[in-house]
């Protein structure tokens, strides 16, 4: 139907530009608007679906469902989508062009120091994350369809398989089965399953692993057998591939690759932080592992896949409301015992409910200048390891096991600033900030009601009634 | 041009009022009413004078079964507190008003569209369409790529595979679904006068024809008026009860 389209042509206006992409769903070009036109004030790509006489009627549906998928995204995890073809007339999508780097040139050199690592893994999960906010499972997460911005966010492109749990699947396992590439499926899709965001959080550990070890942890299996063997299969502990993979990183990678998406990490935005404070992970037997389980213990996890039963899952939205980051603002700067209480009761309350919620304490304090090497830096980290102490120290009451909580101090003169910055790039669900006590009438100016004014989500106040004098 | 599609309306003047004047909120030009107007509610008189003049107005109207069991004395095999409510309603009825019911086709098709108040598939059998078996058996015969209809009182929508399955998927309120005509599709609005699903907001929906898309809408509206209406007239407690509870 379009194969004949070549650079210099015109597609409903958009004249064509250089071929960027060949592959065997269709052809990438650059694209310029329609003259005349003011068109967005960022370059264009078109996309051009492979159909027509000898193309499955597959790939029909796939355009039809990336041109619905992608049309219900936003935010700086997607291209930017600027307009759709009709299909009975010619099919195209024509979105923004993300200036970077594909994740594929990470890959296929051999293993990636594991720092970078940690950095592409957690801007990976950031993007996975707001999709799976918008109720988008992406289903095809693969180094293929990530670009690295300069800036170091990841982007998500192709969304012809995905799934999005506002509307109709009408990709079905009557066109292939299962659907996704090889190495990277997770082992629900191989049964089938379309609506688990948890998948995605598999695929993240297939390419964390790959990046780390330069291997496919199951290998790049086409049969329905090989693909099964990923929901019992233990894969080589990449400390074994790679010496200098450190505990923690393992540890998060093969948390990723569990075959119940149940125990894996209840949602991409965690992933992300642990990814971001390594420090902070609580490395258990899989991270330490180097030597593969015994046969009984695969025998075990493979009679336990037989009766392999997916979660039912209504939406993404559901999985992340059980699994939300909550973050507590502590002023570890004033000793204040009774609001230290009232700021940890509300937090109480919010953590009860749900095991896969999460507690992240932040406070924040003013910058120590620092000349490296300096008596100022040796200050500078005693003061951080101070407040660190009053942080742990609040949140001991609470009673959270390690994994489920972690500590950050953060150096700013503007404490609304750091904490708006820290939820808004860290995916938090809801903030829990002190105000001033009651004799304080509560003004513009004050860091809760800016915090609660400009924060990208949920925030809870807490005041403390006036009564008898703070000891 | 956007259709708003009404089915289940069971003599519920409140719950109809709020979803007219919801759909003309969201731009409603046209309305379809997809049987069973009367029955279990107090208000089958007022209700029908407000579908008769639609259909005045060149509205489609399809007969359920407890408008043919309204028209024609006796009959159906149904639940007690129906029959009491059938009988009831017959009673509250003028001839004009009779006969308008028993008027009423069980099917119709328009342009691309096919209303019927069951399936498609033997209309007069009241096959209550809630799996995806049903949901392609009444796509089988609708020849027609949207098909809608009430009846079984949830909202729900299919779509028809190419090797002839249709494939259920449960709607979320006030999202708006593209419905293309590459492939035909079955819609269950919901009910508007009978909720059951423990939410007792009305149900119906609506079809844009020019974008091709479905929007599955939920109405809050005054139940606890209507079921004071079921009491005061006499008919049975559970009728009541049912709109409050919203199943």
């Amino acid at each position: 139907m379009n194969s004949h389209l070549q650079t210099g042509d015109v597609v409903d206006g958009f004249r064509l530009g250089e071929q960027l992409h060949g592959g065997g769903m269709g052809r990438i070009f650059r694209a310029t608007p329609p003259p005349g036109e003011a068109g967005p004030n960022f370059p264009l790509v078109i996309k051009l679906p492979r159909l027509g006489p000898g193309e499955p009627s597959e790939t029909v549906v796939t355009y039809e469902m990336e041109a619905m998928v992608h049309a219900a995204l936003s935010g700086p995890h997607v291209p930017r989508l600027v307009a759709t073809g009709d299909l009975a007339v010619q099919p195209y999508l024509v979105m923004e062009f993300v200036e970077g780097r594909s994740l594929k040139d990470w890959v296929g050199r051999g293993p990636v120091d594991p720092g970078e690592v940690a950095r592409l893994g957690a801007a990976l999960a950031r993007a996975i994350h707001a999709l799976h906010q918008q109720e988008v499972v992406h289903l095809d997460v693969k180094p293929a369809n990530v670009i690295i911005r300069p800036d170091g966010e990841a982007v998500l492109v192709d969304f012809g398989l995905a799934h999005h749990a506002h509307f109709p699947d009408l990709l079905t396992e009557e066109f292939r089965h299962p659907m996704g590439s090889g190495p990277y499926i997770s082992p629900e899709q191989v049964l089938g399953v379309r609506h688990d965001p948890r998948s995605d959080l598999f695929a993240l550990g297939v390419v964390l692993y790959q990046l780390v070890t330069g291997h496919y942890p199951f290998g790049s299996p086409h049969t329905q057998r090989g693909l099964r063997t990923r929901l019992w299969q233990v894969p080589l502990a990449p400390r074994r591939l790679v010496p200098g993979c450190p505990p923690w990183l393992q540890e998060v990678i093969l948390g990723c690759l569990e075959p119940q998406g149940a125990d894996r990490h209840p949602s991409a935005a965690q992933v992300a932080i642990d990814l971001a404070h390594p420090d902070q992970v609580t490395v258990g037997e899989r991270g330490r592992r180097l030597l593969q389980p015994a046969l009984w213990a695969l025998a075990k996890r493979w009679v336990m896949a037989a009766g392999y039963e997916p979660s039912p899952l209504e939406r993404p939205s559901q999985q992340l409301a059980t699994a939300s980051i909550v973050l507590a603002a502590v002023p570890t700067l004033h000793k204040n015992e009774r609001r230290f209480q009232a700021l940890r009761e509300v937090v109480q309350r919010l953590l009860a409910s749900d095991p896969d919620r999460r507690l992240t304490c932040v406070s924040v304090i003013p910058p120590v200048s620092g000349l490296a090497g300096g008596k100022e830096e040796e200050a500078g980290t005693s003061q951080r390891i101070e407040h660190l102490v009053r942080l742990r120290h609040w949140a001991e009451p609470l009673g959270l096991p390690a994994a489920r909580i972690s500590y950050h101090v953060i150096e700013g003169g503007d404490p609304a600033a750091a904490l708006l910055d820290y939820a808004r790039f860290n995916q938090v669900d809801h903030l829990v900030i002190g105000a001033p006590p009651a004799e304080v009438t509560l003004k513009a100016g004050f860091i809760s009601t800016r915090v609660a004014a400009e924060a990208p989500c949920t925030v809870t106040v807490v005041r403390v009634r006036a009564g008898p004098r703070d000891g | 041009m956007k259709l708003a599609l009404f089915a289940d309306i069971h003599a519920n003047l409140e719950a109809l009022e709020a979803c007219l004047a919801h759909a003309g909120e969201q731009g409603a030009e046209e309305v379809a009413f997809l049987g069973d107007l009367v029955g279990y509610g107090a208000d089958p008189g007022a209700v029908l004078e407000r579908i008769r003049a639609r259909a005045a107005g060149g509205a489609v109207v399809v007969r359920g079964n407890h408008d043919a069991a309204v028209a024609a004395a006796g009959g159906d095999t149904m639940n007690r507190s129906a029959e009491a409510a059938v009988d009831w309603t017959r009673r509250q009825l003028d001839e004009g008003q009779l006969a308008f019911l028993a008027g009423l086709p069980l099917l119709v098709r328009r342009h691309d569209a096919c209303f019927v108040h069951a399936s498609a598939d033997r209309p007069a059998d009241w096959t209550y369409v809630q799996d995806a078996l049903r949901a392609a058996q009444s796509l089988a015969v609708a020849g027609a790529t949207w098909v809608f209809s009430g009846h079984v009182h949830q909202q729900a929508l299919y779509h028809l595979t190419p090797a002839g399955y249709a494939k259920p998927f449960k709607p979320l309120p006030g999202v708006v679904i593209p419905v293309s005509a590459r492939r035909p599709w079955l819609a269950v609005v919901g009910s508007v006068g009978q909720p059951r699903d423990g939410n007792t907001a009305a149900c119906y929906a609506l079809f844009d024809t020019t974008r091709a898309t479905l929007t599955f809408h939920r109405v809050p509206y005054d139940w606890p008026a209507a079921a004071a209406k079921i009491r005061a007239a006499g008919l049975p407690e559970s009728l009541a009860l049912r709109l409050e509870r919203g199943e």
